[in-house]
């Protein structure tokens, strides 16, 4: 694979380009959706891609193809470099420094050989199991959206003109249930999932079903309640979410076209001390780690708050040198160039458990969904659609929907009173309960 | 690009007509309910431009085949970007291992038709020269930074893409289209007093990149732009609760989309995990709503000749005063409720089997003067522009996120508020329906609705219309 992509990088280099660099990805994925035992979709995937940067003095312009044909590349290069020359200079685009580059490929874990080997049987009955198990938890589980499982293994080659070259494999896995749950004439959908990189990591079929089961069956009789200000517990994925929005605001393209609550706050103190953020693409074997990134610098651990005090941003080598500050690490790609991204990112465990959390709440909500897009990401104003369960005397009482949860970010992060014990990395993002002291709840 | 897609993929990748009819022939034919061969072939590209300068410009080639099986409920799917014939009927044997069964009824007849020409341009909007349209972002710049002293950034990028497709099935029924689109957006971010906003505005469709110039429809999109991000630097907290509310024409028309559309798709309703499931024939609105979903308005974004499945695009009623008369339905979920494939059949590309999805759903206009209408309101909103939406099918709740809107106070329109969701329950929403205006209008053209992981551009429309209670999500208690 890299034997293409150095082809390509000579190529460009040929007509006209000064710097470049390019990845290949391969990719094959398999995915079964059973619903209501039965076979409803199967899908089978192969697809590569191969995209290209060129730099034509300071300007730069990117070009991707799927069709690997010599005809198509060589288009693909002639592409490149013409766009190159309609760009504008740059003066602060460019490869990273060479000294910079990743000296080594760390192994981290990311592949599992034979993880894939299972028969399309196989894997149709793992998703059978987990719907049958959701299907089976209680008579007032009526319907179901599917139970899928997924795997995809993808193998990325990345070279630069100036000298890195690496790749690496990956594989993923996943299996989720979505039951619906009814009675007195009310549906509730809800689902549980788990992903991994190892397929062997999964948690059993039978457990996710179950779980997904008893998500939809706890909402059901969910009512709408009357306007106020209380106290807002997220439950640890919905904690996970405030994060992605934080991580947003910390990104280099959103710093420096001054489109972010977090602009001119490093150093500052942004959230209350009880919340510590970190970004670690170095954990092996986990879901959002990778060996080097998207411009050939070594992954690494950031911490980007600390007890509140926001520590780092998330940058490229482009939006670092915008910013007059180094590269964290944190270039991505996709086809059109290069973006920032985080890697596996957490909100630190605190030392409560969740349930004393619930229980110090007198009368307040939890949230278990979001959904919408209401967050302003240039001042933190954030109003989403929410459903969960109402807090009454430390307990949770009945479900509720059809209420909106508002505040402003800034002040949300500041008014974290209580970190949960529960943190658990299920996703590339992942945080504990978190429990807010106070937010306006719209409803009837 | 071209004229005819059956004539490129057959000199481009030598897929004659009689090619495919073998491959779907041999390798599906009478074996499954429904099979049939997508081929794609998109270029797309993308300018942008950000502190005076187009510094980041991409062009994008993808290529490739969906072949899909179908045996009762079952459904398999293999795709490929490798084109050559080989490939493509080891593609072919994978999805019909996957939905093979013992239980096989005779493939079902296409609902051929003639399909629409609501798009053929003299010059696609790709094939424009460059330097034009590198001018066009620069003049947009300009424009924005000219019409006020607060913009501090302005970020304008247009993205423009043609795809031709071509749909084959076993019964040697093959359609093809040709479909370009074109988008172009700005955003600009204003300070003052170290309080910063940010306003964005677009448009486009499949028209030619002329379009933006016409009527001068770029400055249009950069002065809205501005004037929304200003207007949001003095916006006060939005309230919090049930209220009356009054949505503008047009882009608002997202309300329809998400409060009933998604509900109304046939996928959903098959499996009974709709809130509007078997609710056909029933009063879902009040009588003063009627619901078109669209496919065959020429040059719009949500418009299409033929659908992902060779199924002609229709004009179809959902709602039709109040009472709920239709779903979208796509192929497998037509079959599988015995009614009829509306031309909602839709894809993201050859790697996604086709779902149904939305084309240009609106409301049609009623009888009321839009400024009554405001008048009759004594506390309320009036929410004139709006960012995404999303619903939860089966219980039917649904949020849409307003980014323009004011307070209405006495029958007038007062004080700018800050951004807020609205949620609301599909079902019941618009039987709140209690005025319609005369002002239909469709949005600008720049929709995109995800489902399932999906994306694919629909366009929306909506005239002035009073809701008589919809739960906003502000700060203000």
């Amino acid at each position: 694979m890299l034997d293409l992509v150095q082809e390509v990088l000579k190529r460009a280099g040929e007509r006209g380009a000064t710097a470049a660099d390019a990845f290949l990805l391969e990719d094959q994925a398999f995915s079964a959706q059973v619903r209501l035992g039965q076979v409803d979709t199967v899908k089978h995937a192969r697809e590569q891609h191969l995209s290209l940067r060129v730099f034509v003095g300071q300007s730069v312009a990117a070009a991707s193809t799927s069709d690997l044909s010599r005809a198509s590349v060589e288009r693909l290069v002639e592409e490149a470099v013409s766009l190159a020359r309609v760009t504008a200079p740059d003066a602060l685009g460019g490869l990273p420094e060479a000294g910079e580059l990743a000296r080594s490929i760390p192994s981290l874990d990311l592949h599992d050989p034979t993880g894939h080997d299972l028969a399309p049987e196989d894997k149709i009955t793992l998703a059978r199991r987990c719907e049958a198990a959701a299907l089976e938890t209680d008579p007032r589980i009526t319907n179901s959206e599917g139970g899928d499982f997924a795997d995809r293994q993808a193998r990325y080659a990345y070279a630069t003109s100036h000298g890195f070259a690496g790749e690496y494999e990956t594989s993923s896995f996943s299996l989720s249930a979505s039951p619906v749950a009814s009675q007195n004439g009310q549906m509730q959908r809800d689902g549980w999932y788990h992903a991994t990189r190892k397929r062997e990591r999964l948690d059993a079929p039978e457990e996710i079903g179950r779980t997904a089961a008893r998500r939809a069956l706890r909402r059901l009789g969910a009512r709408r309640v009357k306007t106020c200000e209380v106290p807002v517990i997220f439950d640890p994925d919905m904690a996970a979410s405030l994060i992605r929005h934080i991580a947003g605001a910390a990104a280099g393209p959103s710093l420096y076209r001054g489109a972010s609550f977090l602009v001119g706050k490093l150093g500052e103190q942004i959230a209350s001390p009880a919340v510590t953020l970190v970004d670690d693409g170095t954990v092996p074997g986990a879901l959002g780690s990778r060996p080097f990134d998207g411009e050939g610098l070594p992954v690494r651990r950031t911490v980007v708050v600390d007890r509140g005090v926001l520590t780092s941003y998330l940058l490229d080598t482009y939006t670092g040198r915008k910013l007059g500050m180094a590269s964290t690490h944190h270039a991505a790609r996709d086809g059109s160039g290069v973006t920032v991204g985080t890697t596996n990112f957490y909100l630190a465990a605190g030392p409560t458990d969740p349930r004393v959390l619930v229980a110090s709440v007198k009368q307040g909500l939890y949230v278990t969904e979001l959904i919408g897009f209401g967050v302003n990401g240039v001042t933190g104003d954030y109003s989403r659609g929410a459903v969960g369960m109402w807090i009454d005397n430390g307990e949770l009482a009945y479900p509720v929907e059809e209420i909106t949860v508002a505040g402003n970010l800034l002040e949300m992060f500041r008014a974290i009173e209580g970190v949960g014990n529960d943190l658990v990395f299920r996703d590339r993002t992942a945080a504990p309960t978190v429990l807010i002291g106070k937010m306006v709840v719209a409803g009837a | 690009m071209l004229a005819r897609p059956e004539r490129f993929f057959e000199d481009r990748f030598g897929l004659s007509a009689s090619a495919l009819d073998r491959l779907l022939g041999s390798e599906l034919a009478g074996r499954v309910d429904h099979a049939d061969l997508f081929l794609e072939y998109r270029i797309s590209e993308e300018l942008v431009l950000e502190e005076g300068a187009v510094k980041k410009a991409s062009r994008h080639v993808s290529q490739g085949a969906g072949i899909r099986a179908q045996s009762g409920e079952r459904t398999g799917y293999a795709h490929t970007d490798d084109l050559a014939l080989p490939n493509l009927e080891e593609a072919a044997r994978q999805a019909r291992a996957i939905a093979d069964s013992a239980s096989s009824s005779a493939v079902v007849a296409v609902g051929g038709g003639k399909p629409h020409d609501l798009y053929t341009l003299a010059e696609t909007p790709i094939t424009a020269a460059l330097d034009r349209k590198v001018r066009l972002l620069g003049q947009m710049d300009a424009a924005a930074r000219a019409a006020d002293p607060r913009v501090r950034q302005v970020i304008a990028s247009l993205g423009s893409e043609d795809v031709v497709v071509l749909i084959a099935t076993p019964s040697g029924w093959t359609v093809g289209d040709v479909r370009p689109l074109t988008r172009l957006n700005v955003t600009v971010i204003v300070e003052e007093n170290g309080k910063r906003e940010m306003g964005g505005y677009g448009g486009g469709g499949r028209v030619p990149f002329d379009f933006f110039l016409e009527q001068e429809r770029w400055r249009h999109y950069t002065s809205e732009a501005v004037r929304q991000a200003v207007i949001k630097l003095h916006a006060v907290a939005a309230p919090a609760g049930e209220l009356t509310v009054v949505l503008g024409p047009g882009w608002p028309g997202i309300l329809l989309h998400e409060a009933v559309g998604h509900g109304l798709e046939g996928d959903f309703n098959r499996k009974g995990t709709s809130a509007f499931s078997g609710r056909l024939g029933q009063k879902v609105a009040s009588d003063l709503v009627t619901v078109v979903d669209d496919g065959t308005i020429a040059n719009r974004r949500g418009s299409l000749n033929v659908d992902d499945e060779g199924n002609v695009t229709r004009r179809n009623v959902l709602i039709e005063n109040g009472i709920l008369r239709g779903y979208m339905q796509d192929r497998l979920n037509s079959r599988l409720m015995g009614m009829a494939a509306t031309g909602n059949g839709r894809r993201e590309s050859y790697a996604h089997p086709p779902m149904p999805r939305m084309t240009n759903t609106f409301m049609l206009a009623g009888q009321d003067d839009p400024a009554d209408i405001i008048r009759s309101v004594p506390r309320g909103l009036y929410a004139v522009n709006f960012g995404g939406g999303q619903v939860d099918i089966t219980n039917g709740k649904f949020v849409f996120s307003a980014s323009e809107a004011y307070l209405i106070e006495d029958g007038q329109v007062t004080k700018a508020v800050k951004g807020a969701t609205l949620i609301g329950n599909g079902p019941d929403a618009l039987t709140r329906v209690s005025r319609v205006g005369h002002d239909l209008k469709l949005d600008e053209g720049v929709g995109t609705c995800g489902k399932d992981g999906q994306s694919v551009p629909v366009g929306v429309g909506m005239p002035t219309t009073r809701i008589d209670g919809i739960t906003v999500g502000g700060t203000q208690v």
